[in-house]
């Protein structure tokens, strides 16, 4: 252990501030990285859900309005 | 054929589930490394007679320095292929690993600085070191907002691919920028081959902090590989099985 106590530790020899800058902005930088990777990996598959359930709609939809057009053509006949 | 072997890795979903297999050990093993490394380095490593604590720096700066230079090579060697092969995996796998460059060049600008203003009295000049190292950044902030320029991507990952091919030049520019002209950066103490010019106790605390953003820059590489085959495949049969069947899983 280099530091006698949590004051010095804090301190760094004087260069307190720049050692914590360094750690500080490295810590905050890759964490935002690993997040919005995470994120980014989560909303593709969302995405993709989303589109494919639009799809199966739209194709009930077609599907309903085909049958209700071909029932109303068999009445008129 | 001696590079059959590869053959299945051209495979997308293959290429997926090999991922998503050595992603949570190299995120483990990243941790584990990480969290030894960086106490080691601020807490037991002794200072140094002239820079004194300011050298616990060294610990972030170098590692980042180095895998800023090394994901670039492995970028424009994935561009190449890409480029010559048609590889559309490789075009994925370049587009993965521009931002966690970028991450890494930024880290190694702003802990250099924050460096320099203590040893040298100045956070930045504009010496041959520092601004090649800036151009890297500016290389690899080119590279991802090409890859997000074009819808389509086989041709977003054409124009990066040239970008990222023309930029290799900036590579040896950075490695030797030290030696080529006169600089306040000071020479390589670490990759001199032989024996690196520092002592065992700085030495072994450095290459663990090394090690453990290795993991960390493959783990996340994978992540967002992963991320740019759903992107890239999102309307094969595999991706929409694969995304329904996790939604039903997630219901439950």
């Amino acid at each position: 252990m280099q530091f006698d106590s949590i004051s010095a530790f804090l301190n760094m020899g004087g260069y307190g501030f720049y050692v914590w800058l360094s750690y500080g902005v490295s810590i905050i930088a890759l964490a935002l990285l690993v997040f919005s990777s995470i994120h980014n990996h989560k909303k593709i598959k969302q995405q993709i859900a989303l589109r494919i359930k639009r799809e199966v709609k739209l194709r009930h939809a077609a599907e309903l309005q085909k049958a209700q057009t071909s029932a109303d053509t068999s009445k008129n006949i | 054929m001696m590079w059959k072997w590869l053959h299945p890795y051209a495979n997308p979903e293959i290429s997926y589930h090999f991922a998503g297999k050595i992603l949570p050990w190299c995120a483990r093993l990243a941790f584990a490394f990480l969290t030894i490394g960086i106490t080691w380095a601020l807490l037991f490593a002794p200072a140094d007679y002239q820079q004194g604590d300011t050298f616990r720096i060294f610990y972030l700066h170098v590692p980042a320095a180095m895998l800023s230079m090394g994901i670039y090579l492995a970028m424009a060697i994935a561009a190449l292929s890409s480029l010559v092969w048609q590889l559309k995996l490789a075009d994925a796998s370049a587009a993965a690993m521009a931002p966690i460059g970028a991450t890494f060049t930024f880290i190694a600008l702003v802990t250099g600085a924050a460096w320099g203003k203590p040893m040298w009295g100045t956070w930045w000049i504009w010496d041959a070191r520092l601004t090649s190292e800036l151009i890297l950044l500016f290389l690899y902030l080119g590279v991802m907002a090409l890859h997000n320029a074009f819808e389509d991507k086989t041709l977003a990952g054409k124009a990066a691919g040239i970008l990222a091919l023309v930029g290799v030049i900036n590579l040896p520019i950075i490695k030797y920028s030290v030696e080529w002209w006169n600089t306040l950066h000071q020479g390589a103490t670490v990759s001199k081959l032989g024996q690196p010019s520092m002592t065992a106790d700085m030495f072994w605390p450095f290459l663990v902090c090394f090690i453990g953003f290795a993991f960390l820059v493959t783990a996340l590489i994978c992540l967002r590989f992963r991320t740019e085959i759903l992107h890239r495949n999102s309307m094969r049969p595999w991706v929409r099985e694969l995304v329904t069947t996790k939604e039903k899983t997630h219901a439950v």
